[in-house]
C-alpha cells in the first residue's frame, strides 16, 4: 500500500537495502577471513552446521541416486543404451542436483538454525550486550559462522554427489542388472574431472556463500521479538532457496554453454 | 575430552568430504587417466576435415589408447586442420604411420586411430605425420550414394 502512495520512497529503500546487504557481505568476507585466526570457534560452528546436516545429506543423496537410477534405466532402456546409465547418474549429480539440492536442503537444516541463533540472540539483548563491552558481534558471532557455512556447504555437496552415485551403482548394476564395466568405463569417458566436478565444486562453493549470507544477515536484521525471529527464519528458506536457483541458472549458462 | 570429541567428527567431516571429491574426481571423472598418461611427445598431423573430433579425444592404435589430442588449430595459408597429437613416451611408433578420425559405435565420440608403417626410423617429437585421412562427413556420405544411384539409374 505504502509502495503505491509513494513509489519514489520505496525505491530509496530498496536500493539502500541493497547497499546495507551488500556492504554486510563485504564485511562478512573480509572478517570470515580474519575469523580463520580462531580456529576454535569455527571448528564449533562447523561441527554444529556440518556434522549435524551429514545425516540428511547422506540420505538423500543416497535415495536421489536410487531414484535417478531407476528413471534413468527405464527412459535409456527405449533407446538400448542403458550402458549410459553410469554417466546420465554422475553427470546429473556432479553438474546439477548434487550442489543444488545439498544447498536447498542445508538452507533448510542449517540455515535456519543460524537464523533463528542469531535473531533469537538479538532478541535476548545479547548483541547489544556484546556491543556495551566493546566485541564486535560481527566478528564474534557471524564471521566464524559464515566461515563454517562456507567451508562446509562444497564437502556436503561432494558427499551428495558420491552417495548418489552410490545409489545409483546398487539400483543399476546390483538390483538391475546393467553391466558394471560399461557403467564405470561410460561415466568415466563422460566425465571430465574439471569440466564438470570442478564446475560443481565452484557452484557448491557460490551456494554455501549465498545461504551463509542470507541466513546471517536476516537473523541479524531480524525483529527483536517472538514473531519477528519466526518471519526470519521462513524468509532465510525462501529467499536462499529462490536465491540458490536464480544463481544456478546464471551458473550453468555461464559453465556449460561453451560445448 | 568433550573438546578432542569435537575435533575427531569434525575431523571424520572433513576428511570424509575430500574422500568424496577424490572419489569423484577419480572414480566418476576422468583425472586418474588424464594425469595417468605419463610424459608424452607431441606430432602434428593436418586433416583436411576433422568433423567433431575434440581436444582431449583419445588417440588408439589397435584399439588401446596411446596419446591424447593436445590441441586443435586452423592453418589459413593451407585451409587446413592442424591436429596436434600427444603420444605416450613409452610407444614409438614409426615415421611413415597414418593416422585416421574414426568414431567408436555409431553415434560415438570421435578418437584418431593411428595405424603404424613400415619404416625403420622412428616418429620424434615435433615431427608431422603426413598420411592422414579425414572425418567422414554423414552429408556428403548420403550425398555420395544418392549420386551413385542416379549415375546408375541413368545408365540403364
Amino acid at each position: 500500500m505504502r509502495a503505491l502512495l509513494n513509489p519514489l520512497q520505496w525505491l530509496v529503500e530498496f536500493v539502500v537495502s541493497v547497499g546495507r546487504g551488500a556492504l554486510f557481505f563485504v564485511h562478512l568476507c573480509w572478517l570470515g577471513v580474519a575469523a580463520l585466526r580462531r580456529p576454535r570457534l569455527v571448528i564449533d560452528q562447523i561441527h554444529f552446521i556440518g556434522n549435524y546436516s551429514l545425516s540428511i545429506i547422506l540420505v538423500s543423496g543416497l535415495l536421489i541416486g536410487f531414484v535417478l537410477g531407476l528413471q534413468g534405466y527405464y527412459t535409456l532402456r527405449r533407446y538400448g543404451s542403458e550402458e549410459a546409465l553410469g554417466l546420465l547418474v554422475t553427470l546429473s549429480l556432479v553438474r546439477e542436483l548434487g550442489p543444488v539440492v545439498t544447498a536447498l536442503l542445508f538452507a533448510g537444516r542449517a540455515g535456519t538454525s543460524l537464523t533463528a541463533e542469531v535473531g533469537l540472540m538479538k532478541a535476548g539483548e545479547q548483541i547489544d550486550a556484546m556491543e556495551m563491552m566493546a566485541v564486535d558481534p560481527v566478528a564474534r558471532v557471524l564471521a566464524p559462522r559464515f566461515a563454517a557455512a562456507v567451508f562446509c556447504v562444497p564437502l556436503l555437496a561432494a558427499l551428495f554427489s558420491a552417495l548418489g552415485v552410490l545409489g545409483g551403482y546398487l539400483v543399476g548394476v546390483v538390483m538391475i542388472g546393467v553391466d558394471a564395466g560399461a557403467f564405470w568405463s561410460q561415466m568415466q569417458g563422460g566425465v571430465d574431472w574439471l569440466d564438470d566436478v570442478g564446475n560443481g565444486v565452484i557452484k557448491s562453493v557460490v551456494f554455501g556463500f549465498t545461504v551463509a549470507f542470507v541466513a546471517l544477515f536476516v537473523g541479524y536484521n531480524a525483529q527483536p521479538t517472538p514473531e519477528g525471529v519466526a518471519r526470519a527464519t521462513t524468509t532465510t528458506v525462501v529467499a536462499a532457496s529462490l536465491a540458490i536457483l536464480g544463481l544456478d541458472f546464471i551458473l550453468t549458462a555461464l559453465m556449460f554453454s561453451a560445448d | 575430552m568433550k573438546r578432542s570429541g569435537v575435533d575427531l567428527l569434525v575431523g571424520m567431516f572433513v576428511l570424509l568430504g575430500f574422500g568424496a571429491l577424490v572419489f569423484l574426481a577419480m572414480r566418476a571423472g576422468n583425472m586418474s587417466s588424464a594425469v595417468g598418461l605419463g610424459p608424452t611427445y607431441e606430432a602434428t598431423a593436418r586433416f583436411d576435415n576433422i568433423g567433431g573430433l575434440k581436444p582431449r579425444a583419445a588417440v588408439r592404435s589397435a584399439g588401446v589408447v596411446v596419446g591424447r589430442v593436445a590441441a586443435i588449430r586452423y592453418d589459413d595459408q593451407l585451409y587446413q586442420a592442424v591436429v596436434v597429437l600427444a603420444l605416450d613416451e613409452q610407444y614409438k611408433f614409426p615415421k611413415d604411420s597414418s593416422v585416421r578420425i574414426l568414431t567408436s559405435g555409431l553415434l560415438g565420440e570421435q578418437y584418431i586411430g593411428l595405424e603404424p608403417g613400415g619404416d625403420t626410423e622412428m616418429l620424434a617429437a615435433g615431427d608431422r605425420i603426413t598420411l592422414t585421412q579425414s572425418a567422414v562427413v554423414l552429408e556428403s556420405l548420403i550425398g555420395q550414394f544418392l549420386y551413385g544411384r542416379a549415375a546408375e539409374e541413368g545408365s540403364k
